[in-house]
């Protein structure tokens, strides 16, 4: 899919910092940001709340047929991190061959180019997470 | 939460009185109206009713806007059926889009509010290349957080089926088995995409999609349609010698990030569902005769047979390796050859299934017939389980 700038330029703040949310209610945490907690509704109380960035691999995939967008960075591999506080996140994980990941392996946040939009689109920048 | 049932018993009972489907493929000569007009004339000429008769008609299509450039679904059905001024709907739950019909079809029915019904599903999937499809799929898990990272659908499951491995030991062979037992089953299906038996070997030998998962674990790309006619259960018999009971309909949903779950080896949407649809049907696992189940991707299969509570969590693998999801086995799975090789054109599925389920109960699925079949379920998963629609069906 091709979006126009503002699908991305609001959640920039949010990739680039690595930036969710906690309930004060319910200590749960939660990425993507959400505006009422599952939990607790109208009783939770959401603040943003910045990740440490460190976690474990809980599961990984090497995507091997990508969706638009991504041809050039095929093969890639893509993983639920565990991060330490408790929240599960989708990344790409990189800096390391893809037959090194394993379930359970320490990988930490880094600041990464995503992908470019089209030829006169936006670059998108985020994080994806590498080995510890 | 509250349970729904616990409250809300149906005022009548709802019965099937007509089928259709058309043939499953990549259906170069015939667009989204042709199959959807195939489709639906089949069901209404096997209610052996008039289009008339006919009060509310439901469509499922997850993404006519993606595949065909065309929204408007519900209209356009009546359009070429032949049915203006019809109210006409399309419901969309991506994958389940047409069991979520037919729950609301049900619902129209046993309210008492319409009598006859029509609830169809159709994708025209091949009209878009390959990478396109891949991306319109991919609408069906959280757009912002999942799919705009470069996540799949086969990557989805395949992040499933990596962990189920790792927790459980379930191996790359039993995964395969699924894909094995399905494509032996769909060469008894004359409207099957796939009439080609395929080896362990060569599931395993077949190109990685996303690992662990290869070409042969995943369901194709495929164009169809499907329809039934929904009656009230009291006057079926005036129509059909052999009516089919709606005797559960139920629904779960859960959140669309796979990331978002506890748990990814169990769809919590397919416990909820299967928990509410025993419940109302008054059965438990162990009298399902057969069941039509979402095997989108060979792991998911295996997770069904564990959360409808065919066997333990964690035996899903032994469950196919011992023949238990075999015709003949302790309970026939996907004899129509299932989403792995009757096809999965997205949007016709859920109701493609049940076509399949009441065939069964009527005893016309020739040589894929179980035998003696009396109580069937069909399991329709959307996403990776953010909607579950469960229906249990009777003679």
């Amino acid at each position: 899919m091709e979006y126009a700038v503002p699908f991305h330029w609001r959640r920039f703040k949010e990739r680039y910092h690595l930036i969710g949310s906690v309930c004060e209610n319910c200590g749960s945490y939660f990425y993507p940001k959400r505006s009422i907690c599952p939990k607790c509704r109208r009783k939770g109380k959401l603040k943003d709340y910045k990740f440490s960035g460190k976690g474990r691999i809980y599961s990984y995939t090497v995507i091997r047929v990508p969706p638009s967008g991504f041809d050039e960075y095929v093969p890639y591999v893509v993983a639920i991190v565990e991060l330490e506080e408790g929240c599960k996140i989708a990344s790409q994980i990189v800096d390391c061959d893809p037959e090194d990941v394993r379930i359970g392996m320490p990988v930490k946040a880094c600041f990464r180019k995503i992908r470019e939009e089209n030829k006169s689109g936006i670059i998108l920048y985020g994080f994806k997470f590498r080995p510890e | 939460m509250n349970d729904m049932f616990e409250y809300m018993k149906p005022k009548r009972d709802v019965a099937i009185i007509g089928i259709g489907c058309t043939k499953f493929g990549e259906l170069w000569d015939k667009g989204l109206k042709e199959l959807v007009v195939e489709a639906g004339v089949k069901a209404v000429e096997d209610a052996g009713i008039t289009g008339n008769e006919l009060q509310l008609l439901i469509g499922g299509n997850m993404s006519g806007g993606m595949f065909a450039g065309q929204e408007h679904m519900g209209a356009l059905l009546a359009d070429y059926l032949g049915l203006n001024h019809i109210p006409a709907i399309r419901t969309e739950a991506a994958c389940a889009s047409s069991s979520v019909g037919l729950r609301i079809g049900y619902l129209a029915v046993a309210s008492g509010l319409y009598d006859f019904v029509a609830v169809g599903g159709v994708e025209k999937m091949t009209d878009v290349y390959g990478s396109h499809a891949t991306t319109a799929l991919a609408g069906a898990m959280d757009q912002e957080s999942e799919a705009t990272i470069g996540l799949t659908f086969p990557g989805v499951y395949a992040l499933i089926a990596r962990r189920h491995m790792h927790e459980y030991g379930t191996t790359r062979e039993q995964l395969a088995m699924v894909s094995v037992k399905n494509h032996k089953n769909a060469l008894n299906n004359p409207v099957a995409h796939f009439h080609k038996s395929v080896t362990i070997e060569e599931v395993m030998n077949s190109p990685l999609i996303a690992d662990p998962l290869r070409l042969l674990d995943c369901s194709p790309i495929t164009d169809g349609a499907a329809a039934v006619i929904l009656a009230p259960a009291e006057i079926a018999k005036k129509y059909t010698d052999t009516p089919v009971y709606i005797k559960a309909s139920a629904q779960a949903s859960d959140t669309l990030s796979i990331a978002a779950r506890k748990d990814i080896c169990t769809l919590e949407a397919t416990r909820t569902a299967a928990e509410r649809a025993y419940k109302q049907a008054g059965v438990k696992p162990e009298d399902i005769d057969l069941a039509e189940v979402h095997d989108c991707f060979t792991i998911n299969e295996i997770i069904a047979y564990e959360d409808l509570g065919f066997c333990k969590k964690g035996e899903g693998g032994k469950f196919i390796e011992e023949g238990m999801s075999e015709i003949g086995g302790k309970i026939p799975v996907n004899p129509s050859g299932g989403l792995k090789a009757k096809g999965h054109p997205v949007g016709a599925t859920g109701v493609a299934q049940i076509v399949e389920v009441v065939e069964q109960l009527r005893g016309e699925a020739g040589k894929r017939q179980v035998s003696g079949a009396e109580i069937g379920l069909a399991h329709n998963v959307g996403g990776s389980g953010a909607t579950v629609v469960i229906h249990i069906l009777s003679r």
